[in-house]
């Protein structure tokens, strides 16, 4: 009984949970596999960055429109494209590599919108914009974060080829001419766009939790992408759904109860992590005396 | 080597691609790498270019495979699109740590013919599977490329520019950190490509591999020292001025001597 009171009963007795949870699973569906992308694309930084990147443009948003979620999303988006698109420009015009460049657009981004939120704001609209409320989460704001995740899954069926060459052997496209950076700005939009999903529910800083740690603990179990995408999904569903009930039952704060399950689950993947953890990399088990079969064709 | 299966690589269809050179330059902040090169590749044809390092052979490959913009001069391929080229750069800035099989890593070979969205056809499995038979890679098909040694990989690479299927081969290198075996069965492999009407160009540094192997040879030491059939450039007067040292190597000697 203690555990349907606990497990069940939240999500059954209260519609708030409900669309938290259906909100954390669009979220993970979209972020899984952007954030193994990144990770892969060594670009594990660059979700952190953009998260940052696109406080200005929610914080005018919020200064015009006040507390309005289309408005402040809106808003991030142009501010984190802008900020994703000049790093890029500069990148390929000047000397400067992307992630220089990248990092100095976001810190001033993110000093503007500091600057703008102190000016007007009082500092519980700030904690508002950085860190979310998953549990306000309404109808329409809903419908937008699953928008967005259906959206990145489609686009990414569509440039997933491209996209994989260029991580792998980023000279090979240009040679056969698949172009190379048409897709790594359309990726670039596809993470600005997740985090502004993550936007409401979890805020600027936290949404890229849900981005990178499921996607992290995913590279320490599966060989493969396909199967890292999944490990990742199941990881930061998982996380929202344990935070959550976490959350509900301690009283804590929604965002950061199911970011830090995530992190539990990335410390867990690295001790016991089956595709090069501790546990397995310094306990190994004895080597083969004849050689294991290959799989046929 | 394996007995080739008929498909995996036909005879050419259409011309031959040659390349023509006229009075070339391509600069690094202004300092000319390659330096008023004029010459000629011809259709069908097996060259290597040697010369001491620095003497701009990567650059050379780079412009022609488009890559670099040339300063001055031009470079005028015939008979192909420039995507129709199969380059093997030297160091490929490839991530060989990239979880990714061996099959999926050499399906990039088929870009032209699948493109973004289009899947592999049977006929291209068919010309993927029989690829890893030529190169000796039929069981490591599933296997993730992290886990191939340094000459597995080559093999792999040399899969890939197999279904590119081009008429222009150009490879910087191909044979660097390889041992014999692979590095004879890597030349048989641009052997065929040759006998097949491909146009092949290849840097390389072991000269007795050249005189062996390759019918033509462009001495460069960032101007044009000699272009020809091998034996008339290859010549001590020829190498010394180049910058090579004077007296080749005992070995390099003999193999020259049993050629000659």
């Amino acid at each position: 009984m203690i555990i349907y009171h606990s497990i069940v009963e939240p999500f059954l007795a209260y519609g708030f949970m409900r669309r938290a949870l259906i909100a954390s699973l669009a979220l993970s569906l979209g972020c899984g596999p952007i954030g193994v992308l990144l990770v892969l694309r060594r670009m594990s930084l660059m979700g952190d960055a953009m998260s940052h990147a696109i406080l200005p443009g929610a914080a005018i948003a919020f200064l015009v429109a006040g507390l309005s979620l289309p408005a402040m999303s809106l808003g991030g988006l142009v501010a984190g494209l802008c900020v994703a698109l000049l790093a890029g420009l500069v990148s390929r015009t000047t000397q400067l590599k992307e992630d220089a460049s990248l990092a100095g657009f976001y810190l001033t981004s993110l000093a503007l919108g500091v600057l703008i939120v102190s000016a007007r704001g009082s500092n519980v609209d700030l904690l508002h914009v950085l860190f979310g409320t998953i549990l306000s989460v309404d109808g329409p704001s809903l419908a937008l974060v699953a928008a967005i995740s259906s959206l990145t899954l489609l686009t990414l069926a569509v440039i997933w080829r491209p996209l994989i060459a260029e991580c792998f052997d980023p000279g090979f496209l240009r040679a056969v001419g698949g172009g190379g950076s048409v897709y790594h700005i359309v990726f670039l939009a596809l993470v600005v766009l997740n985090l502004v999903a993550g936007f409401q529910s979890l805020g600027t800083l936290m949404a890229v939790g849900m981005m990178m740690l499921p996607a992290a603990a995913a590279r320490l179990w599966a060989r493969d992408i396909w199967s890292m995408i999944v490990v990742a999904v199941l990881i930061a569903f998982g996380s929202g759904l344990l935070g959550l009930l976490a959350s509900y039952n301690f009283n804590t704060a929604s965002g950061p109860s199911i970011i830090l399950t995530a992190g539990l689950a990335y410390l867990g993947s690295i001790v016991l992590g089956s595709n090069g953890g501790l546990v397995p990399r310094y306990f190994p088990k004895p080597h083969y005396h004849t050689l294991p079969q290959e799989p046929a064709q | 080597m394996q007995n080739l299966p008929g498909d995996v690589m036909d005879r050419l269809q259409g011309p031959a691609a040659s390349i023509a050179i006229r009075d070339l330059t391509v600069s690094y902040n202004r300092v000319p790498a390659v330096h008023h090169l004029s010459g000629d590749f011809p259709p069908g044809s097996l060259t290597a270019i040697v010369g001491p390092n620095g003497a701009g052979k990567s650059t050379l490959l780079n412009a022609i495979a488009g890559v670099l913009k040339p300063d001055e001069g031009t470079i005028s391929i015939s008979g192909l699109a420039p995507r129709e080229i199969a380059y093997l750069p030297q160091r490929a800035n490839i991530d060989q740590t990239f979880p990714i099989s061996v099959l999926d890593a050499i399906s990039l070979g088929l870009w032209r013919e699948t493109g973004i969205l289009g899947s592999t056809s049977s006929d291209g499995r068919s010309r993927m599977i029989a690829a890893l038979a030529r190169l000796g890679l039929t069981s490591l098909g599933q296997r993730p490329i992290g886990s191939l040694s340094v000459g597995q990989f080559q093999r792999v690479l040399f899969a890939r520019l197999l279904l590119q299927d081009a008429a222009l081969v150009l490879l910087d290198e191909p044979f660097a950190g390889l041992d014999t075996p692979t590095t004879t069965d890597l030349m048989h492999l641009i052997g065929d490509w040759n006998g097949h009407g491909r146009t092949v160009v290849a840097v390389l540094h072991d000269l007795g591999q050249v005189r062996k192997m390759f019918p033509r040879t462009l001495l460069l030491s960032r101007d044009c020292t000699a272009w020809g059939a091998t034996p008339l450039v290859l010549t001590p007067d020829n190498l010394a001025a180049a910058g090579y040292p004077p007296e080749p190597w005992p070995a390099e000697r003999q193999r020259a001597g049993a050629v000659q």
